[in-house]
């Protein structure tokens, strides 16, 4: 994996990148001209209140939604140059996700789900690579079984193995402890954390959670769709601190 | 309660719609058999509700007037014209008009084709200006002049419109008399009624004298007398006063009760008809019941939530049913009302349809209030039937279910359903073989009942029943198609029951058609080896249009060279011991040359009149050689002797053979149905074609045919029938396919976030619409595999039961049965169309989040 420091490889970035809904009186600007990169191998945490545009921003990152103007690259490609069908194959092939909940395919078994994305796309899987994801996320015994025989904690993992073993250029992850209890919370972030730091895997997590954004290396803070503040090497009280600051900006605008 | 049910149901139109669809076809298929019947009805009604007098004097037929039969047969016997002179003096008859009829002298036009629908008469009648009971004229001038004399006739205006004729042309006719080619200048034009609609039939008018001549051998004579009441005394007054002097073997009636007989006679004719529909209306309505049995659970397993939540704040088990059943009803209702209208398109559509093959009915559509009563009674409480179920499983959903995030509906136990389904299906085979091979009254009953059990006792096995064949028939997916096929596989087990019950609907439908196609392919293979195996005559004269022909084709078919033998085979409806019957009439000794006739007991001998009857119906009605009854024919009433018993053949199915001296002397014309012609030994075949061909060109509905010839014209009979059952059988597989397109859509919907997860992860819309069509396919496939195998059940059984009574041999059309599966997996693709493109359509993000 490229950990090469002296020239950080972007893996993916935004130039003024905005999403407005409505018009006239019911315009709502949810992302008010966004310019960020992020950095190959880096793990990055998105947070701010809510309706400040995080969610938004990792949508039209990820490809999921489309924006009103400016540019996405993921990579070297940019996004609003390619039709339905190339998006299909972009998310397919450079991006993983991790959502909140429901990130598993009821009727196929955990290893099903993890090779998804590769069986989709008609990819060989690359074994070795399997077998290192798997013992990670600590997922060998329970490969056979459907996401309803398993927990929460274990479903977010066979989620994370799923993102992680198709070698996607950036991972998002969409609040992915938000219904876990504390617990499986902490060795979901644990993972991510690892991914990023032995893989050099690119990761991007929404969070409202000063404990989850603590595993990242960088926490951008949003408001009002754009973002307001960086915080490099967090801790949870540090974040907690600079949240507090946008709750009182909040309530005296 | 009801509030939040109507605001809940106002929330789902699109599901109110779907659920509501298969309540619109089923009894759009009611009200439209009923409608359609009931304008056929008035048709015939205004036909002949106008044709008779205030009284009419007809020779005293046996028994009822039998319409359908009487287009055929009729009676030779006559009023002598003085009896009509004798009516005419008496001193409340206005005026007494003698009337000739016939109804076999069919027109054809200047193509030299006979212009009437087949079955339909070819009416001639004598002018007179006589009115009918409303005081009207039955027949209006309207071009040209009346008819004079021999040689000259009038048509009506709709034949003369469609023949190409112009007055002053040579019309040509066909009859059934001693010459059986007739023309007439054609010099003037009528209109029969107030519509002129003579639903199919062609009327020509002659001078009464010619007519005579035609009809009546130049007897000085009439059919009937249509009797004019005088000023002032009633028709029944009237009708007393003439049956005072009449003869006794004549009768008087009023105008109106000749017109009650005429009607209900019509109605017992057309009985069959609404009967046949309303049979194919049930069956719609049994598959609609499938589908929307399945609507209903899929809509309360999504709203189990809003279920729950309604039990948290307190409502009763019985106020949860009662919404859902109240739902029920309001679907009922729009779908019914839908239906009705559908309905009424639906009769529109055979009326034009019946128009195209020239049998025109006159006016607009009945709406009678029955059919409204019977399309909304029928709509609400099937779709209240089919929504109990589901009510109750609806109450069932715990309180505390509000509370959770997934939701799961109780189920009631796979292995009781499976259990009550094995009992059903046995119970109604059970009940189904006693119908078929036990001797019962009501057997038609018993077999379509023990059918219906079969078919629900299959549909409540189907979900033990379909993962291990949905493995089987769709386990090569995975390795066919990758991760679509799998995904497709696993989406079509993951809830059995509701895959079985909308296979269930494509199942029943094929199981009928299946059972049909192979009663018609054994009743073809019957009739081939009846005909290679049981007939010498080398060729067969028929009618083309169905209708008997003149005697006279028989003696110039005889005159032709090299032909050794001609069997005249006659039939006619006559009354034994009270019942009416298809009587055969032939010479049972020449028969015999030309076709197989095994007589088991007693003699073949008809020569001094008597009968005979077949085996099992001999035994059926407790007869034995020497035993009499009482045939009763248009003009004779007697005592009749049963001569001989012969063995049953698809060819002779048993029932009363005469000689033809017995017909002639009841007054039943002398008209053949079918010749069998035997050729001498060492004939050319071909040449003799040609020459019977030349022999009959007189008459261009009648047909030579060789036996290949014949074969094919009795596989093309069966055939069409086939056509019209499969036809009728589509649209419950139009219903079933509604219902796998509904319950993929509800499908799609219910698994929204996975679709969009998927896309996300990156499934292209094609592989997803892939998916989607692969797993309608197994569906379909498994409601065909299913089908095919209950009618292949069916199909056999009904053939072993009737193998005694002309279905000998079992023929399974293989290739056609695999056709059916393969058509049912187009069906599956068909139906996948839309809900693919729907899920196609989510989009990503909205699908992801979507709660």
């Amino acid at each position: 994996m490229t950990t090469d420091t002296s020239s950080p490889r972007t893996a993916a970035r935004a130039v003024d990148l905005a999403k407005i809904y409505g018009t006239g009186d019911t315009k709502v600007v949810a992302l008010g001209g966004v310019t960020v990169e992020f950095t190959a191998g880096r793990y990055t945490a998105i947070m701010g209140p809510s309706g400040s545009g995080k969610s938004t921003l990792m949508h039209c990152m990820a490809a999921l939604d489309s924006s009103t103007s400016g540019q996405v690259f993921i990579g070297d490609t940019e996004l609003s140059e390619l039709d339905d069908r190339e998006l299909t194959r972009l998310r397919r092939d450079k991006i993983g996700f991790i959502f909140q909940a429901f990130n598993l395919v009821p009727t196929l078994t955990a290893r099903e789900n993890i090779t998804l994305p590769l069986d989709i796309a008609g990819r060989d899987i690359d074994k070795d690579w399997f077998d290192t994801v798997i013992a990670t996320v600590g997922l060998a015994d329970r490969l056979g079984h459907k996401p309803n025989q398993l927990s929460g904690g274990q479903q977010q993992r066979v989620a994370c193995a799923r993102a992680l073993v198709s070698q996607p250029e950036i991972i998002f992850a969409d609040e992915p402890t938000g219904n876990l209890d504390s617990r499986s919370g902490t060795e979901v972030l644990s993972f991510l954390r690892r991914s990023v730091r032995e893989f050099g895997q690119t990761i991007v997590m929404v969070t409202h959670d000063p404990n989850a954004a603590a595993y990242s290396d960088r926490v951008l803070f949003l408001a009002d769709g754009r973002i307001v503040d960086e915080m490099t090497d967090p801790t949870a009280e540090k974040v907690l601190e600079r949240m507090k600051g946008f709750d009182a900006v909040g309530q005296h605008p | 309660m009801i509030r939040a049910t109507l605001k809940s149901l106002a929330a789902r139109k699109l599901r109110l719609a779907m659920s509501a669809f298969a309540i619109v076809l089923g009894v759009a298929f009611v009200a439209g058999s009923y409608v359609f019947t009931d304008t056929i009805d008035r048709t015939f009604d205004d036909i002949f509700g106008g044709l008779s007098s205030d009284v009419v004097v007809r020779p005293d037929l046996p028994g009822e007037v039998d319409l359908m039969s009487g287009f055929n047969a009729g009676t030779t016997t006559t009023i002598p014209a003085d009896l009509v002179d004798e009516v005419a003096a008496l001193p409340d008859v206005d005026r007494a008009d003698g009337e000739i009829e016939s109804q076999s002298m069919f027109v054809l036009d200047t193509d030299g084709d006979v212009m009437t629908t087949q079955g339909a008469p070819g009416i001639a009648v004598n002018w007179h200006d006589g009115p009918n009971a409303e005081g009207d004229p039955v027949l209006e001038l309207v071009d040209g002049e009346l008819p004079e004399g021999a040689g000259e006739v009038a048509l009506d205006d709709r034949t003369f419109e469609d023949s190409g004729y112009q007055i002053g042309d040579e019309v040509q006719f066909v009859s059934t008399g001693d010459e059986p080619r007739v023309s007439a200048e054609l010099v003037g034009v009528v209109r029969f009624g107030e519509s002129g609609s003579l639903a199919g039939a062609s009327l020509s008018v002659f001078e009464t004298g010619a007519a005579q001549d035609l009809f009546l051998d130049g007897e000085d004579a009439y059919s009937r007398i249509s009797v004019t009441a005088a000023g002032g005394a009633s028709a029944e007054d009237v009708r007393d006063e003439i049956s005072a002097i009449l003869p006794g073997d004549f009768e008087a009636l009023t105008g109106a009760e000749v017109d009650d007989e005429t009607a209900s006679a019509i109605e017992e004719g057309l009985g069959f008809f609404t009967t046949f529909l309303l049979v194919f209306a049930a069956i719609a309505l049994f598959v609609g019941i499938f589908l929307i049995l399945n609507t209903f659970s899929i809509l309360v397993a999504q709203r189990s939530q809003e279920m729950a939540l309604y039990r948290a704040l307190g409502a009763g088990r019985q106020q949860v049913t009662r919404s859902v059943m109240l739902e029920a009803a309001v679907v009922g209702v729009v779908g019914s009302t839908l239906g009705l209208l559908l309905g009424l398109g639906v009769a529109q559509l055979l009326k034009v349809v019946f128009g195209a093959f020239g049998l025109e009915l006159g006016g607009g559509l009945v709406l009678a209030p029955r059919t409204v009563i019977v399309s909304y009674v029928v709509g609400i409480v099937v779709t209240m039937v089919a929504a109990y179920v589901p009510a109750r499983r609806a109450a069932k959903v715990p309180p505390v279910a509000a509370m959770r995030d997934d939701v799961v509906m109780p189920d009631s136990s796979r292995r009781v359903h499976g259990w009550a389904g094995g009992g059903l299906l046995v119970i109604g085979a059970g009940v189904m073989a006693v119908g078929l091979f036990g001797s019962v009254d009501d057997a038609a009953l018993l077999v379509g009942g023990g059918i219906l059990g079969v078919f629900v006792g299959v549909a409540l096995l189907a979900p033990v029943l379909a993962p291990p064949l949905l493995r089987v028939l769709a386990g090569w997916y995975p390795s066919a198609f990758g991760t679509v096929g799998r995904l497709a596989r696993e989406n079509a087990l993951r809830n059995p029951r509701r895959t079985a019950a909308t296979s269930s609907a494509l199942m029943i439908g094929m199981a009928l058609v299946t059972a049909i196609s192979i009663v018609g392919a054994s009743a073809n293979a019957t009739v081939d080896r009846a005909l290679d195996d049981g007939v010498r005559a080398q060729f067969v004269v028929s009618n083309a249009v169905g209708q008997p022909f003149s005697p006279a084709i028989a003696q110039s078919v005889g005159q032709v060279d090299e032909v050794d033998e001609v069997v005249s085979v006659r039939a006619a409806p006559g009354l034994v011991d009270g019942d009416q019957t298809a009587l055969q009439a032939f010479d049972p000794v020449a028969y015999s040359r030309a076709a197989d006739l095994e007589i088991v007991d007693g003699s073949d001998d008809l020569s001094d009149g008597g009968f005979l009857i077949g085996e099992d119906q001999a035994e059926s009605e407790g007869l034995s050689v020497g035993d009499t009854v009482r045939l009763t024919l248009p003009g004779s009433d007697e005592e009749i002797e049963l001569t001989g018993i012969y063995a049953e053949s698809p060819l002779l199915s048993g029932g009363m053979i005469v000689n033809q001296q017995t017909l002639e002397d009841g007054a039943v014309p002398a008209v053949d149905s079918l010749l069998y012609v035997v050729v001498e030994d060492g004939a050319d075949l071909t040449a003799l074609h040609d020459s019977l061909d030349e022999a009959t060109a007189d008459l261009p509905t009648v047909t030579v045919q060789d036996q290949e010839e014949f074969k094919q014209q009795s596989r093309d009979q069966v055939n069409q029938l086939l056509f019209l059952v499969y036809a009728l059988l589509g649209l419950a597989v139009l219903i079933a396919v509604l219902g796998i397109v509904n319950t993929l859509a509800l499908s799609v919907m219910e698994r929204t976030r996975e679709v969009g997860l998927l896309r996300a992860v990156g499934l292209s819309r094609r592989q997803l619409r892939r998916t989607i069509r692969l797993e309608s396919i197994a569906i379909a496939v498994l409601g065909a595999v299913l089908g095919v195998a209950l009618g292949v059940l069916f199909g056999v059984s009904l053939q072993r039961a009737i193998a005694d009574d002309g279905l000998e041999v079992l023929s399974i059309p293989g290739g056609q049965l695999l056709v059916f599966v393969l058509l049912a997996a187009v069906i599956g693709v068909l139906a996948a169309v839309w809900p693919a493109r729907r899920a196609a359509k989510l989009d990503v993000l909205r699908a992801i989040t979507t709660e």
